[in-house]
């Protein structure tokens, strides 16, 4: 089979297993769980095989037009670079660990054959966006990535959390949909094509009228998917969703999908010095007030959450400064490792009960219950902190010497202030990031109190798969020297003063943080705090929902806890209270949409009520008056009606003949 | 004026000289008259029936003045032979009482009276003035004999009058239905009138 | 003879009828009535047929059909009156009046919240 062919089987399969899968989840539920991972896995292996096929050398294009579409062509093309070659490589791979760990995680779900199906869904869809060569048809893949998104984040719709947070998910990524369609239609207008081959040339050559438009308006999708500032709100209220979707969607892949389509179309965004200088702000704000959001969670996935946007703003910073290569590869040590953070942040809360790090810095031995996820998630920490020679650590440099390039000017891509901007705040954000990662690593297995709860053993499906992801977030760095090939040539290798850089803010970060934990972890005794699923035998669904509803009413907050023993609150000072909001955005949002738009929804209902519904009233009213005349001479008595018909005929007999005479005798 | 020439007979007749048909035809048309009004004004109601004798009776020597004899015996033999007496036998059984009922006109008399009237009026004048001059000529081969009359409703109206023969069997098998006391579907009505009162 | 003999004869029998039709409550005097009007329009097919001295003779003919009508109804009204009578105990016209329009579902609050439930 030729490479071509290969990779349109590796979306197709997850597609078909996912409609086989919805097909036969009722009827044959035997079936659900090799259908859920079998056709994963064949596409993660084919995925595989065309990158080994690809290599990394000249892209390979292929299109076959299916029907003609009026005046701008829309093709089904492939596009197989360096870069979708590798990011497949990484969505098949975690979307198979995930499919693997769900079969342990959701053991008992009910609904778990549709949750698969939706995956793979899900999946099929990622696959598209990667590999599609038209922007049209990767718009397809897009949108139904929002659309499992929603159904995959209410999974656990019983609780008010989940229906709101898929809600707001959809709400939120839909808003950035509309501009982000409004500049696809521009940009096809401008470059008269979809494929991303023309589009790209068009935006070397100056082919491109409107590029600063088109960029801002692509770029507020790309926000409202990569979970960008001002669009990033729905991502930590996802953690709502069950943790392998929060793995696979809200860490490794859709939120990368924004971030690889600005890789894909970056000469259009190179066009136009502003948009590049808007998204190293954008980058810069998001870096920097999640890695201080992070620092105030309670909510261990909601750290995860805070962690994943300041991720995603390293990779629009490598991008703002022009090194998709930088912002790829970036991407690709993420999705490994935050995927590792949250499936064993998955098996801690089936573990501890409960999803808050005050209640699990209270429980003594939670570290030896869970050796696996404690050793994998120690790794996956080092390599969201940066430490060398963790894969985080390469992968953060290439991006810094990538700013650091631009902003010394040796690298003109991008206006020299987007590399200050995005050097600057990469450096601050490194240090929040190993001081967040310490905080969230000392409060879950360095507790004191009470011995953690015996739920027994945890599926061998969900431990091994720990193991496989924590291969890449140790050794992927090691690949430095080889990937630069793949991508447009520029060097990944860390550079000398970028690396002592970083690694030294990091090392400051989290030896700051350790000495704080030491001092207030003495206060941890003092103020009991927890709540622990009531469920030890259950599947980790179950306990991680009834941790999320169960959280507001025990700690008053769904994000934060009131504890003193919190290093994060030591360290934030006065800036706690606002960090542990997300900055009081969302109550931004309500004041400036929400409001409004009930106001004026309660205005209609009284238009609609009070004057609207007088005006029909009295429309019905005249009718109902004259129907009740009317009903008194329905007495029922067919002599009576008689007689008015016939009286009825005589007069106008009558008139007819009295006219005719008349007629006739003028 | 609404006049129909009767382009026979140009001779024009006038009301004050009338021949003995007519003489006799005004006098059978009083009676008939009258026994129509008495009909649907005796208070009893079997006398009603004998009054309507008496003017479908009239009705047939007007159709014998009018030289339609077939149609006078027809007449005679169905309505004064079999629909009075139907009507009798339905006033027996529905237990219609025998001497002077004092109800038995509606309260809608005046209404009543006041629409025939007015129906008679306006009919009258249009038909006055319509047909004043109009003269019916008597004279000649008679027009309805039973010869005549048999020829041409089985030469020109047969297939009517096929289809009337159904429709009579019709009439009949639907009386036969309805009347029956009791039957398969006697359950239905009978519990109707009970389900009124209740409401 | 003058033809307004016969049509005068037939109107005001047909007014007597109507008037019976109207006035009379006990249905079987209704019919008789009814009788009345069918005979008042089977004397006027008789008199324009004389007059007109039509060679198919179509007033005779539609004559003798009205009457073979007249009796099938005849016999069918008073099957229905017998039906009646059996049913409700009387055969007076004006107290059949089942369908006179009730007072009890002319509420206007009903409709009005169910209009309110729906929006």
């Amino acid at each position: 089979m030729t490479t071509t062919t290969l990779a349109v089987l590796v979306p197709l399969l997850p597609f078909l297993g996912a409609a086989a899968g919805l097909l036969l989840g009722r009827t044959a539920p035997g079936y659900v769980r090799p259908l859920a991972v079998l056709p994963t896995l064949a596409a993660f292996v084919l995925a595989v095989v065309v990158a080994v096929d690809q290599g990394g050398g000249k892209s390979i294009d292929a299109s076959r037009r299916l029907t003609p579409t009026g005046s701008v062509p829309i093709d089904l093309a492939l596009h197989l670079d360096g870069f979708a070659v590798l990011v497949a490589v990484l969505v098949g791979l975690v979307a198979t660990c995930v499919q693997l760990y769900s079969t342990g995680y959701l053991r008992d779900d009910p609904r778990y054959p549709s949750y698969a199906a939706l995956v793979s869904l899900f999946t099929s869809a990622m696959l598209l966006v990667v590999y599609s060569g038209d922007l049209m048809v990767l718009l397809v893949g897009w949108e139904i990535m929002g659309i499992c998104s929603y159904f995959l984040v209410g999974h656990y719709w019983e609780t008010p959390e989940a229906r709101a947070a898929s809600l707001k998910a959809f709400l939120v990524t839909k808003l950035g949909d509309v501009p982000f369609l409004i500049g696809l239609f521009a940009l096809a207008t401008d470059a008269g094509t979809f494929r991303i081959t023309g589009v790209v040339q068009a935006a070397l050559t100056g082919g491109i009228d409107h590029p600063t438009l088109i960029a801002l308006l692509l770029l507020a999708g790309v926000a409202g998917k990569s979970a960008q500032f001002p669009l990033h709100t729905w991502l930590p209220d996802a953690m709502a969703g069950p943790t392998p979707v929060s793995a696979l969607i809200h860490a490794a892949t859709m939120v990368a999908a924004g971030i690889y389509f600005v890789a894909r179309l970056l000469p259009v965004f190179a066009a136009s010095a502003a948009a590049m200088t808007v998204l190293a702000v954008m980058a810069a704000v998001t870096m920097v007030g999640s890695a201080l959001a992070a620092l105030a969670q309670d909510d261990i996935k909601r750290v995860l959450a805070y962690s994943t946007i300041g991720q995603l703003g390293y990779m629009s910073g490598a991008l703002a400064v022009g090194d998709r290569g930088a912002a790829v590869f970036h991407l690709l040590s993420h999705g490994a490792f935050k995927a590792l953070l949250f499936l064993a942040a998955g098996v801690i809360i089936h573990a501890a009960g409960t999803n808050s790090l005050s209640a699990m810095s209270r429980m003594d031995g939670l570290a030896k219950r869970i050796p696996d996820a404690y050793w994998t998630m120690t790794v996956a920490l080092l390599a969201l902190a940066a430490i060398p020679p963790f894969a985080g650590f390469f992968s953060k440099e290439a991006v810094l010497s990538a700013a650091e390039h631009t902003a010394l000017g040796d690298s003109t891509v991008a206006p020299q202030g987007t590399g200050w901007i995005v050097l600057i705040a990469g450096l601050l954000t490194a240090l929040l990031t190993a001081a967040y990662a310490m905080r969230l690593w000392l409060l879950a297995f360095r507790g004191k109190g009470a011995p953690a709860p015996d739920h027994g053993r945890q599926p061998v499906a969900m431990n091994a798969v720990l193991w496989v992801l924590a291969i890449p977030s140790i050794g992927f760095g090691l690949t430095t020297g080889y990937l630069d090939d793949w991508f447009d040539g520029h060097a990944l290798t860390p550079a000398l003063t970028t690396s002592v850089l970083s690694t030294g803010v990091a090392l400051v970060g989290g030896l700051v943080t350790y000495a704080t934990w030491r001092h207030t972890s003495a206060l941890a005794a003092r103020t009991p705090i927890g709540a622990v699923a009531a469920h030890p035998e259950a599947d980790g669904g179950l306990v991680e929902e009834e941790a999320i509803a169960s959280h507001t009413p025990a700690y008053g907050d769904i994000a934060s806890a009131y504890d003193p023993a919190d290093p994060g609150r030591l360290l934030l000072g006065p800036l706690h209270r606002h960090a542990a909001t997300g900055f009081h955005l969302d109550a931004v949002y309500r004041t400036l949409f929400v409001r409004p738009v009930l106001a004026a929804a309660s205005l209609v209902r009284f238009l609609d009520r009070e004057v609207v519904e007088t005006y029909v009233q009295g429309a019905g009213a005249l009718p109902r008056w004259l129907g009740a005349a009317v009903r008194k001479a329905q007495t029922g008595n067919v002599q009576t009606y008689l007689s008015a018909l016939l009286a009825g005929s005589a007069v106008l007999a009558l008139v007819a003949v009295v006219l005719a005479n008349a007629n006739a005798g003028s | 004026m609404m006049l129909l020439a009767s382009g026979h007979h140009p001779v024009h007749h006038g009301f004050l000289s009338p021949t003995g048909v007519e003489i006799a035809f005004l006098l059978v048309a009083a009676v008939t008259f009258g026994a129509a009004v008495l009909t649907v004004t005796t208070k009893q109601l079997v006398h009603a029936a004998l009054w309507l004798v008496v003017a479908l009776g009239g009705i047939a020597v007007e159709y014998l003045l009018l030289t339609a004899e077939f149609i006078a015996w027809v007449q005679v033999l169905i309505y004064v032979g079999s629909v009075v007496v139907l009507l009798l036998f339905g006033l027996m059984l529905t237990k219609a009482p025998i001497g002077r009922s004092p109800d038995a006109d509606s309260g809608n008399k005046w209404a009543a009276l006041l629409v025939a009237l007015a129906a008679a009026g306006s009919l009258l004048w249009v038909v006055v003035d319509a047909f004043r001059t109009t003269w019916i000529n008597l004279d000649g081969p008679g027009q309805g004999s039973t010869k005549v009359s048999g020829s041409i409703l089985f030469r020109h109206w047969v297939l009517p009058f096929e289809a009337l023969s159904v429709l009579l069997l019709a009439a009949l098998v639907g009386a036969i239905v309805m009347s029956r006391k009791s039957g398969d579907t006697s359950g239905a009505p009978g519990d109707a009138p009970r389900d009124k009162e209740q409401r | 003879m003058h033809l307004i003999y016969p049509a005068g004869l037939a109107v005001l029998l047909f007014s007597t009828g109507v008037y019976g039709v109207l006035a009379r409550r006990n249905a079987i005097l209704v019919l008789m009535s009814v009788e009345l009007m069918l005979n008042a329009v089977n004397l006027n097919l008789v008199a324009f047929d004389v007059w007109l001295r039509d060679t198919l003779h179509a007033g005779q003919a539609l004559t003798l059909f009205t009457i073979a009508i007249a009796a099938a109804e005849i016999g069918i009204g008073l099957a229905i009156v017998l039906a009646v009578y059996r049913n409700r105990g009387t055969s007076d016209i004006d107290k059949l009046r089942d369908t006179a329009e009730g007072s009890g579902p002319d509420d206007p609050a009903a409709p009005a919240q169910k209009a309110e439930a729906a929006a």
